[in-house]
């Protein structure tokens, strides 16, 4: 029973924190076909962003600024950058992307050095929430829950209640009609990139002292993020969430399982000593997403929500 | 206009040719990594060599020659190593120090001993300051390979004697990291158990991904549920850090012992918690008073690298023996200062370090120490720091482990 609690709140909140990264790439890749490559980059630099702001001020601040800072680099990136590149075809937009990621793994390196720094949890979330079956619960998580909540109901409404969510999605599917009727749809995608960024900067923020601030986060954080949009299907911010709290809870409750390979097939005549018995659930627990990934991939090649082939 | 830019570019060659030549008379290599999330680890250690190695220049050098010290970026991939290691061997490297990681180190021997047997004349010599799987002074020895820091059945004895001691340690929850070393922790630790304290209970046996997991939580919330009373690890750099860090999280007070709990950052992430719950088996501490000569150099390091702190001392011991031993074979060959590193003993702040010749294994006193605010030196920049425990030293006899190496030598 404590086991499914734990691997509930546990994936919950990892679930979510992966949906925060995915929604923006996903709105990104609606909007322009592309997959972003860049995107855990902005992660990483929301996370480095609030560790230099929390320095100066604190983190509340931090909270604010850096997501922002992150989304107004996004801007820069798409309208200097990615629209030039756009009249080569996806691409060249795609090996812009990918290269960028690189430039940015090095500028964070040099900027902020090559191990990672102490970005600490401010102290006023700092504290034991509550305890259950003798394990403290940490404030800060059930503070990553709300603030991931209250991000995915202010997207959702932005996207479906409002009149700016309105030209959004009719520029995403239609952007020659939104642009006839006078809308100006450049700055409409200059905006959503710079959301999507923000957005995983805002991740960064409360994911980088939950996690680890350093260069490799951004390498490591990329092909789940890819994972999750893919499996939920390309463009589809359901379907990302879906995944995203999917993999979330498959892959911390898989850390909690004991069974060996030679438990699960035991009846088919597999020893526990031998190589393949040996293998414990847990310790496939980082495989499972990608295992997931193939198996969609074959299965409905669409994804979970999706509506066009990867 | 092509000629002249050739002659240009064949110039410049030379003179950097000739430049580096000029610069050292012996090249040392350390690869490890220098980035990443073992970042630290290798870096903590090429700081430590990088002051021996002066003071061993001011001193005279290694028998009357200046050595030049490289650190090259591995990033604990084995792969990579092989990479470094021409690259350093290329450059001219006689010696090689690595020591994160024994996956990278037993690539690195199985290198070292094809590149000697190919090469003769220009063989080149591993000096091993932290790799402690077994298996290299064991089955898998080699002439060509030395090892500074004492195996993990060596460290283990140290820590399950100590269990044996304790009559309110009675389940024990292992965790490591899933490659060649953590097995080899899991391994001795379950044998030695089974052996000295048979009502001493495994309640969990737990390999996780090597420098991949950022939340150790599932993990701790697994051994909080098994009801242990200890945890044994051999995790090392940022899965050590992580782990302590989950546990304080979440509320685990139970004594962690560890071999690496010094790595940088552990005692800060754990406070005031880590008192009397995070232990380490090490071949020196600098809360134990070794004279003054070893005060200023703990102070120096720290005043030089503040970021760090003197941890690794088998790095000091590891240069002061391949000082001794070149004087002993006057030469800087590596054949006969490998041949005089074989049974030397020199005389290290914390005690005697002798190289057995049998297995290239060093001998020397291992201590067990906790995290104490009433101490000379803190680490990670705050008040707490190492104090050895009650009879918490061993005499490098009695940490002593038989071997089944069966070295051969070359004439």
């Amino acid at each position: 029973m404590e086991t499914i609690v734990f691997s509930l709140l546990n994936g919950t909140i990892y679930g979510l924190l992966l949906f925060m990264l995915s929604s923006g790439l996903t709105l990104i890749f609606s909007m322009m076909g592309v997959l972003n490559f860049a995107h855990a980059s902005f992660y990483m630099l929301g996370a480095y962003f609030a560790y230099t702001i929390m320095g100066v001020t604190n983190f509340w601040l931090a909270l604010f600024l850096a997501p922002i800072l992150a989304g107004v680099i996004g801007m820069g990136v798409e309208k200097w950058g990615l629209r030039k590149v756009h009249a080569n075809g996806h691409v060249a937009e795609l090996l812009f992307t990918f290269g960028l990621a690189y430039l940015i793994d090095e500028i964070v390196k040099i900027i902020w050095g090559r191990v990672s720094v102490n970005y600490q949890v401010p102290d006023s979330l700092n504290f034991t929430l509550f305890t259950i079956y003798g394990s403290d619960y940490p404030a800060y998580r059930i503070f990553i829950l709300f603030v991931a909540i209250f991000m995915l109901v202010s997207l959702w409404y932005l996207l479906k209640k409002t009149r700016v969510g309105l030209i959004i999605q009719a520029a995403l599917s239609h952007p020659h009609m939104v642009g006839h009727l006078g809308h100006n749809v450049p700055l409409v995608f200059m905006g959503v990139f710079g959301a999507g960024c923000a957005l995983a900067g805002l991740a960064g923020v409360i994911g980088g002292n939950y996690f680890i601030t350093d260069p490799a986060m951004a390498v490591q954080m990329g092909p789940i993020v890819f994972v999750v949009v893919v499996v939920g299907g390309l463009g589809s911010l359901e379907g990302a969430f879906i995944a995203a709290m999917l993999i979330g809870l498959l892959q911390t409750s898989a850390v909690s399982v004991n069974a060996s390979f030679a438990d699960i097939f035991g009846f088919l005549g597999l020893s526990a000593t031998s190589e393949v018995g040996s293998i414990t659930i847990s310790s496939l627990a980082p495989m499972l997403p990608f295992l997931l990934l193939v198996l969609i991939l074959i299965v409905k090649p669409t994804g979970l929500m999706g509506d066009r082939e990867v | 206009m092509k000629n002249f830019k050739r002659a240009v570019l064949a110039a410049s060659v030379s003179v950097v040719a000739m430049a580096s030549a000029a610069a050292a008379d012996v090249k040392v290599a350390f690869i490890d990594p220098l980035s990443g999330p073992f970042g630290p680890s290798g870096d903590a250690a090429f700081t430590s060599y990088k002051l021996a190695f002066e003071h061993l220049n001011a001193n005279g050098g290694l028998n009357g020659e200046q050595v030049e010290l490289t650190g090259y970026d591995n990033k604990v991939s084995p792969k990579e190593s092989l990479v470094q290691l021409q690259k350093a061997i290329d450059s001219g490297a006689k010696y090689i120090f690595q020591g994160n990681g024994s996956s990278v180190a037993a690539a690195i021997i199985d290198a070292v001993n094809k590149h000697n047997a190919r090469n003769p004349g220009d063989e080149v010599l591993f000096l091993n300051y932290a790799a402690v799987t077994p298996a290299f002074t064991n089955e898998a020895c080699s002439f060509w390979h030395f090892r500074f820091d004492a195996h993990a059945d060596m460290k283990m004895n140290a820590i399950t004697d100590w269990i044996g001691t304790r009559d309110d340690i009675k389940k024990v929850y292992l965790i490591g990291q899933d490659y060649i070393f953590g097995e080899a922790v899991a391994a001795a630790a379950s044998s030695q158990l089974a052996e000295k304290t048979p009502n001493v209970e495994i309640v969990g046996n737990e390999l996780h991904p090597l420098g991949k997991v950022k939340d150790f939580t599932p993990y701790i919330q697994k051994i909080q549920s098994s009801g242990a009373d200890a945890v044994i690890t051999g995790n090392w750099g940022q899965d050590m850090t992580l782990l302590v860090k989950a546990a304080a999280d979440s509320g685990l007070k139970i004594p962690f012992l560890t071999f690496y709990g010094g790595s940088l950052g552990a005692v800060a992430a754990l406070g005031e918690g880590s008192i009397d719950t995070l232990y380490q088996v090490s071949e020196g501490i600098t809360n134990i008073d070794a004279g003054e000569e070893q005060n200023k150099l703990i102070e120096e390091y720290k005043e030089r690298f503040p970021d760090y702190d003197y941890y690794y001392h088998r790095a000091f011991v590891a240069v002061d023996m391949l000082a001794a031993a070149a004087e002993k074979a006057g030469s800087t060959d590596v054949i006969p200062v490998a041949k005089a590193l074989e049974g030397l003993t020199v005389e290290g702040a914390y005690g005697p370090v002798t190289m057995r010749a049998e297995d290239h294994q060093a001998q020397q006193n291992l201590y067990i120490s906790t995290v104490s605010n009433d101490v000379k030196y803190g680490v990670d920049n705050i008040e707490l720091g190492w104090k050895l425990v009650d009879n918490g030293t061993i005499e490098a006899a009695s940490a002593e482990e038989p071997t089944t190496c069966k070295m051969e030598r070359p004439e």
